[in-house]
């Protein structure tokens, strides 16, 4: 029943018509089927082609930050898989920086929690944080719905999404929901190879690599969301904000140092890496997996298995497995025409 | 399959009789505690500071610890009214009608209005901040004073607190001498003092909870009569001055700002002591 909502858009391509007649049939937010069941509540907000079509326009909207100038798409860029390629902390208004890494807008369906040191738990109450952050949008939420009022563009799309002009904090909010449920990311070489698509295989390598994957790292960024969406001390060593991550949000003791587990999907476009950009290779992350794990409070203990702390892994062991994570690399995603500015 | 369906039957008559039972119950007492039967009441949050009456900006107050202030914001969340009778019959007001957030600075914001059935009430309680399940609940239910668009910046008077999702349940902001200009006081040099009150338990892992449950004895100070033709209304006063000066007394200079942190679980303590029934008009 749940799969049946199942859609997402569809480009028919007929290869003797020119581009601007595409035939696009817009089938809702499709599962893929080696993904589960998502998380997100679609049955309060069913992406509809209005509905999306109006999150992605505000999506791409600079009205969303204070002086025009930043919108959700200058963070979360598409070929950087919807992250700030080569940002190390996010770089917001008036060239102010953030103290994170933007992370990517993808399979948030999926996701149970928000942000990398959590805090928030409705996706629909997401984009609130960045618009409002000063170093980010430095938007009021008043004020962005008052400059869209102005709109005659908005006022239709709006009607068009939700069946009257009127411009409110639920509606804007479940529009981009509708956009950003559809950043799906599951046509990679992995998933092919998993859905047995058009005879694609591991090569010796990557198959090698993907036995070390699961030996070594898929406890936590577990298939195939590649994530298993929790928040766990990695051994990093604190940064110079000293920041605590998850316990931020919750004042536990045992929540210090705790950061969301990112995806391993589209890592080819999505550097630097780890929740303050520190590591600019995924050599340089496999390195501090190695020997540079810290025994800070709270380390995963999948990190801390007997005498040893990290993990233990040749240079051919990363060499093979750096060939099974380029099989994540979603070619599509961050090309798909419909998940772009128009 | 037989049993199950008599079963069935039996749950079906037990709660139909018990449906019975409660109506003819409630029209015996006609025209008292009747939920159909309702009529107008106001519980009136006169903010005062000590022995002074609240003003913005201009006076100065002088706390327990003999620092002087002056108040620039005051906003809190009142919700969850709950009204009881003397023999032990209560009234829940309805959620969707039961938000308020009153506004220091803006007189009209004061009254709590509700509908409640006639009867004579001997026991108000109520909830100081938004409880957990609304806190929780989807965009669509946000609305009025829950919208998280509703008063804009934090700067202006919102009081949706975005990067911990939940609300601020108190707000309370102004200036003293006594805040020093580092990191431990305000930087700014505007010797401003912010006491951001929130926190419900948390959405999934559990967190502090500064809610407060608030229960006023009517008794003393006057019982509500909530009749239709009556405006009954339960006058209390809400002494600011507790915040500091409560159980849990604390200093400004030392604790200039406190939002989202273990040290605001004894500062919410204090909270409890604000609210005293001074009198009920009927």
């Amino acid at each position: 029943m749940v799969m049946g909502l199942l859609g997402l858009f569809i480009l028919a391509c007929k290869k003797d018509k020119p581009l601007p007649e595409q035939i696009i049939t817009f089938l809702g937010f499709v599962k893929p089927v080696n993904f589960p069941d998502p998380v997100y509540n679609f049955a309060n907000n069913k992406p509809t082609k209005a509905g999306v079509e109006l999150g992605r326009a505000l999506f791409y909207e600079p009205r969303l930050s204070r002086n025009n100038t930043i919108s959700c798409g200058s963070c979360h860029i598409q070929s950087s898989a919807f992250t700030q390629h080569g940002h190390d902390v996010s770089h917001g208004i008036d060239d102010r920086l953030g103290t994170r890494n933007s992370p990517p807008i993808m399979n948030l369906a999926w996701n149970k929690a928000f942000m990398w040191g959590g805090g928030v738990y409705d996706l629909d109450l997401q984009p609130i944080v960045p618009i409002t952050t000063h170093e980010e949008m430095d938007e009021k939420l008043d004020n962005v719905m008052n400059k869209l009022k102005q709109l005659p563009k908005y006022t239709s799309m709006f009607k068009a999404a939700f069946g009257s002009e009127e411009i409110n904090t639920s509606r804007f909010m479940k529009a981009l929901s509708q956009f950003m449920l559809l950043c799906i990311s599951s046509n990679s070489k992995y998933d092919k190879v998993m859905r047995k698509e058009g005879g694609q295989t591991f090569s010796p390598a990557e198959q090698e690599g993907y036995v070390l994957f699961k030996n070594k790292c898929a406890s936590c960024h577990s298939e195939p969301l590649f994530t298993d969406g929790s928040f766990r001390n990695n051994g990093l060593a604190p940064s110079a904000i000293n920041d605590l991550g998850l316990y931020t949000a919750t004042l536990q003791e045992t929540d210090r140092y705790k950061f969301k587990v990112p995806s391993l999907r589209n890592l080819q476009y999505t550097a630097p890496y780890m929740h303050d950009g520190r590591f600019l290779s995924l050599s340089g992350v496999l390195d501090h997996y190695r020997s540079e794990v810290q025994a800070t409070a709270n380390l995963d203990p999948l990190l801390q298995k007997e005498s040893r702390r990290g993990l233990a892994l040749s240079e051919d062991e990363k060499t093979k497995l750096l060939a099974f994570l380029s099989t994540l690399n979603d070619e599509e995603f961050i090309k798909n025409p419909l998940l772009a500015e128009q | 399959m037989n049993q199950k369906f008599n079963i069935r039957n039996w749950a079906l008559c037990l709660v139909l009789s018990l449906g019975l039972l409660s109506c003819s119950k409630k029209e015996e007492q006609a025209p008292g505690f009747a939920e159909n039967n309702l009529a107008p009441l106001a519980i009136e949050f006169d903010n005062i500071v000590a022995d002074r009456t609240f003003s913005v900006n201009n006076p100065i107050y002088t706390n327990a610890a003999g620092e002087k202030f002056s108040i620039s914001m005051l906003q809190y969340f009142i919700s969850n009214i709950k009204v009881s009778t003397a023999d032990g019959k209560t009234y829940t007001v309805k959620q969707d009608s039961s938000y308020f957030l009153i506004n220091g600075t803006d007189r009209s914001t004061r009254f709590a209005k509700v509908r409640v059935p006639e009867a004579d009430y001997t026991k108000l309680t109520f909830t100081l901040g938004v409880d957990s399940l609304r806190s929780t609940m989807p965009i669509d239910q946000r609305k009025g004073v829950l919208d998280p668009a509703a008063g804009g910046s934090h700067e202006a008077g919102g009081m949706y607190w975005g990067w911990n999702a939940g609300y601020i349940f108190f707000k309370f902001e102004g200036n003293s001498a006594v805040i020093s200009d580092d990191v431990n006081g305000d930087p700014t040099g505007k010797k401003q003092f912010k006491y951001h009150i929130g926190g419900f338990g948390g959405y999934s892992a559990p967190t502090i909870n500064n809610l407060k449950t608030i229960t006023i004895d009517l008794h003393t100070a006057g019982i509500a009569k909530v009749r239709k033709e009556r405006f009954s209304n339960i006058h209390l006063f809400v002494d600011i001055m507790k915040v500091f000066n409560g159980k849990n007394s604390f200093s400004i200079a030392t604790h200039p700002n406190v939002m989202f942190s273990e040290y605001s679980v004894g500062i919410a303590t204090n909270l409890t002591e604000m609210f005293r029934h001074d009198h009920t008009e009927n």
